[in-house]
């Protein structure tokens, strides 16, 4: 009996001592990893599968459309002037005086195929993101966008009153815990160094953690091959805290999106990316 | 008909580096749908890398190669403004060309 005893607390040392070895080689395979996988999204810079969406966004873009028939590129004014795209995703959010709101640019664009060209809301809002071999059109023309303010800087105008308001509302949305997990975006982005898994998780309270997140959007997702938006990460985010989904392009995602690139500020943006 | 392709051709001392984005659902005919049907195989074929009009490189793939995919190449004595033609075939019978010049 006796010596049964010491054989099972030996046993337990043994395999604790296993375990902490286990757990200390585990985390240093995440550094690898990472790094590991930074290394294959600077290398995949060149040859992003996005280009090929910001392509078909072209043509979306210059091509005469929609039942009034027009093109975006002779209509669409995304604040530096009707069809002008240099360096226009980087200041969105922005106050936009003829829809009277504030618009990130996936908004800015529904809103310009809505009054432009004419199309229907409910017919964009119906599948706006991208699923198996489905690519929606705003979803190209977003890449579109963002494609033309590679290597600018984020610069949202918080001096805008209206921006400003906008601004405050998604750090409080940001803040806001509800939901049957009691839950915020904070929770987990809400502070430094936290992380699910082998995941770190952005404080998007920080440049620095607002960069990560701002960063590579619109992004192509290896898992599925398909290109996603800005705008549905925020939607994803609300169906993770197991909140109702917001509906599409609402005033909630603007804030939110308000918020995070303006805590990014400064920072160049490198285009659209390449997520895991 | 298919989406353009994307490609580049840098030159980088004699060599030229090729780069070719396509744009593909690259079934594999091994998935199955929600309501568990097979999604037919769509994936491409053989490829073709032709030089002023000489092919250079032709091979063949298949649904192994993931969706979207990339193709690098390095070409050596290429000269700046040589023609380069990529073209595909999928087991649909689409095809694609594209052209660039290298630069």
């Amino acid at each position: 009996m006796r010596k049964f005893r010491i054989m099972s607390a030996l046993c337990a040392l043994t395999s604790a001592g296993v375990f902490a070895a286990h757990v200390q080689a585990q985390e240093v395979d995440h550094a690898k990893a990472d790094a590991e996988f930074a290394k294959f999204r600077a290398e995949m810079e060149d040859s992003n599968p996005a280009e090929l969406f910001e392509l078909k966004g072209e043509e979306l873009w210059k091509a005469k459309r929609g039942p009034n028939n027009v093109s975006l590129a002779e209509s669409c004014d995304l604040g530096l002037g009707v069809g002008k795209l240099d360096g226009a995703y980087v200041l969105m959010p922005r106050y936009f005086k003829d829809a009277d709101a504030v618009m990130d640019a996936e908004r800015r664009v529904v809103w310009c195929m809505t009054e432009k060209q004419g199309f229907k809301f409910d017919d964009i809002a119906k599948k706006p993101f991208a699923s198996g071999n489905y690519t929606p059109e705003i979803t190209s023309l977003v890449t579109y966008v963002a494609g033309h303010s590679r290597n600018k800087q984020f610069a949202v105008n918080l001096k805008d009153p209206k921006v400003r308001e906008i601004y405050e509302t998604g750090k409080e949305i940001a803040n806001y815990r509800a939901g049957p997990y009691d839950f915020s975006c904070n929770t987990c982005h809400g502070s430094d160094g936290k992380r699910i898994r082998m995941q770190n998780l952005p404080n998007i309270g920080s440049k620095e953690g607002a960069t990560k997140s701002v960063m590579g959007w619109p992004g192509y997702r290896m898992t599925g091959g398909v290109m996603l938006t800005h705008q549905w990460r925020m939607n994803d985010c609300f169906r993770q805290q197991r909140f109702p989904e917001p509906k599409y392009a609402s005033d909630t995602i603007t804030a939110l999106l308000t918020y995070m690139t303006a805590n990014a500020n400064g920072v160049m943006y490198k285009g659209p990316g390449i997520k895991r | 008909m298919a989406d353009p392709m994307k490609i580049r051709a840098q030159l980088k001392g004699d060599e030229a580096v090729i780069r070719v984005l396509m744009s593909h659902p690259m079934e594999t005919g091994q998935r199955k749908d929600g309501d568990g049907k097979t999604i037919p195989a769509h994936f491409i074929q053989s490829i073709t890398v032709a030089v002023n009009g000489k092919t250079v490189v032709s091979g063949q793939t298949g649904g192994s190669v993931s969706r979207n995919p990339v193709f690098g190449f390095k070409l050596k004595g290429a000269k700046a403004g040589d023609k380069v033609a990529v073209s595909w075939i999928d087991n649909k019978g689409d095809k694609r060309t594209d052209e660039t010049t290298v630069a």
